[in-house]
């Protein structure tokens, strides 16, 4: 008929306005800075780098390694290594960053960083109320700014962290054991350190022998 | 003289407007009182300009389901006062190609255009600026300077979206100030007058409890109908928005403008509805008289304005109902079903003139309006094949 169209449309906007003042289920808006979604695991948004511990200087997992910054794509990233060592995650000498910088006005959160990370020291924050009045000096992020704890990584993607963390210990245990196999051999017959290395090309696929390698 | 309760709270502007001219001296009085009532027509009509947006945005959030501005002040009604202080603190552009002077003066032109029709409103019993003898053609001659407006932005600009914004709006509103003004003869015919004071005077009596309202008969109703589409697309209102249209033209005329000078725009677009509908009020509506007889104790400029609010809702309802329409659509639409249709409208308002009243009178007025309406529609449809569309490009 003649106008039905328009008289369908105009009850259904009516029902419309008057439902969304009797059910609350009709109005999925959320009232943002008091009411928030629980966050989806899989959410990200830029890089921090994790420490293990108290102090976030010491605990720093980063070996300073630049290979994300070589595999950044829009080169967010500035690495400066130190000269000095400090023990790593795994409990090896390694370098640490001296200066490490994200400049997250540049960063595409690509996670390409996490990705190519053979150490686990870079993983992805989901923190986005970031605005800063200065855009220069207040985007470009320092180690101090980016560095955040392992328990903090453990609450935004707990499974990852945890997947994490078990390798992280599978490496130490087996660290452990080497040098305690080492340590053993060295007064004794020689043939304990061959089955020691006979471990080591199997954890190929494991970041540390490969980290030490460069 | 004296005058019971009810008359007092009626005329209370009225006599108080009055009261304080009379301590002025006798030279300054009818300047005194002219401003006077100017400055409250654009006091109270900007003020509702401001109400209708936060009204607007929370029921078109309300239809679609969401909340709408809710945080400044109560449930968010102090909404306009923050766009106020935005727009004011926004910086204002002016496009460096621009002809900086028609640029300046188009937003002031519009706004004082939509101003302007308000004189002739009888917003409330005894209530209105001048009281012309012609001021139905007065508010449609006023209400043309809003075209010039639109094309004074669009051409000034020097942008393409704005140029192209700019015709459109001239086309359809030159197209729809036809049906806008033949709709509205019908009354002129009938009240016999073109003064808005006599035309609402007309209507303010009653027969029992029913009012005199020009909208029941039939010619009136339809004239109200085909009033109101063609008052929808004079203030280039949603499903006839499309001089604006956000996803081809951006904005249209207006997209060069900014700050206080894009508020004014808005400003100038609502005061024009507001000025159409308060002229199909006081055509159709029966102006500020109440609706039926034991209501008269109501003050009369409060039925104008909860009238005008009514029909302020179902703009916004509308709005929020329709999506916009094709430039051919409007342009059909206009040419060929609201032009004949006034026209017929015009022929039954003298058929029930000369008919003599009873139900014979409405039966056969109904049918000469409802059979053209159906047969337009129904031919209008036929000529349409519903198939891929092929465009044809220049080349």
């Amino acid at each position: 008929m003649f106008g039905e169209g328009i008289l369908k449309g105009l009850a259904e906007t009516a029902r419309n306005f008057l439902g969304s003042y009797v059910s609350k289920k009709r109005l999925t808006t959320v009232q943002y800075p008091e009411q928030r979604l629980p966050q989806i695991e899989a959410y990200r948004n830029f890089p921090f780098l994790v420490y293990d511990g108290d102090d976030w200087q010491q605990g720093l997992r980063c070996v300073s390694c630049f290979i994300c910054e070589k595999e950044c794509p829009p080169k967010c990233i500035i690495i400066e290594k130190s000269t000095d060592k400090k023990p790593d995650a795994v409990g090896k000498l390694q370098f640490y960053p001296k200066v490490f910088n994200i400049d997250v006005s540049v960063c595409m959160s690509c996670q390409i960083c996490v990705e190519v990370c053979p150490f686990d020291a870079i993983k992805m924050d989901t923190d986005f109320e970031l605005s800063s009045t200065d855009r220069f000096s207040g985007l470009l992020w320092d180690k101090k700014h980016l560095a955040k704890s392992n328990e903090h990584y453990h609450k935004i993607h707990p499974t990852e962290a945890a997947a994490v963390d078990a390798q992280l210990a599978a490496e130490r245990a087996k660290i452990a054991a080497k040098t305690k196999a080492t340590a053993e051999a060295k007064p004794a017959t020689p043939t304990p350190p061959a089955n020691a290395n006979g471990a080591g090309p199997n954890a190929a696929n494991q970041p540390v022998p490969t980290a030490t390698e460069k | 003289m004296t005058m019971s309760p009810i008359q007092q709270a009626d005329q209370f502007f009225v006599t108080s407007q009055h009261r304080f001219v009379s301590y002025l001296p006798a030279e300054f009085q009818s300047l005194t009182s002219a401003i006077l009532s100017v400055i409250a027509i654009v006091l109270v009509f900007a003020l509702l300009f401001a109400i209708t947006t936060v009204l607007e945005r929370k029921g078109l959030g309300r239809i679609q389901n969401r909340y709408g501005p809710n945080r400044v002040g109560p449930a968010g009604f102090f909404q306009p006062l923050a766009d106020g202080v935005k727009s004011l603190t926004k910086e204002d552009l002016v496009p460096r190609t621009a002809d900086q002077m028609v640029h300046f003066l188009a937003p002031v032109l519009l706004v004082t255009a939509a101003f302007l029709a308000y004189a002739v409103l009888p917003v409330g019993r005894n209530m209105v600026l001048v009281n012309l003898n012609a001021g139905v053609l007065y508010f449609f001659a006023v209400g043309a300077l809003v075209e010039l407006a639109v094309f004074m932005a669009g051409w000034s600009s020097r942008n393409k979206y704005s140029l192209l914004g700019a015709m459109r709006a001239i086309a359809q509103m030159i197209s729809y100030e036809v049906p806008l003004v033949l709709a509205s003869i019908v009354v002129i015919m009938a009240a016999g007058s073109l003064s808005t004071v006599s035309i609402v005077d007309m209507q303010a009596s009653y027969t029992g409890i029913w009012p005199h309202w020009f909208v029941f008969t039939p010619w009136g109703f339809a004239g109200f109908i085909l009033f109101m589409i063609a008052a929808t697309a004079e203030s280039n209102r949603s499903p006839f928005d499309l001089p604006e249209g956000e996803s081809e033209i951006i904005a249209g005329y207006y997209i060069e403008y900014s700050g206080f000078k894009f508020a004014l725009f808005f400003l100038g677009e609502y005061l024009g509805m507001f000025a159409t509908s308060g002229l199909a009020i006081t055509l159709f509506l029966g102006g500020w008289a109440a609706p039926f007889s034991f209501l008269t104790w109501i003050p009369s400029y409060l039925w104008f304005f909860a009238k005008l609010l009514l029909l302020i809702v179902i703009f916004i309802w509308i709005r929020g109902t329709l999506p916009r329409l094709r430039m051919d659509q409007l342009m059909s639409f206009a040419w060929q079903f609201m032009l004949p249709m006034t026209l017929f409208n015009l022929f039954v308002a003298g058929v029930w003139h000369f008919m003599p009243s009873g139900i014979v009178r409405w039966l056969v007025c109904i049918a000469l309006l409802v059979a053209p309406a159906i047969l337009l529609s129904r031919s209008l449809k036929q000529g349409k094949k519903f198939a891929v569309r092929h465009y044809r490009f220049a080349e």
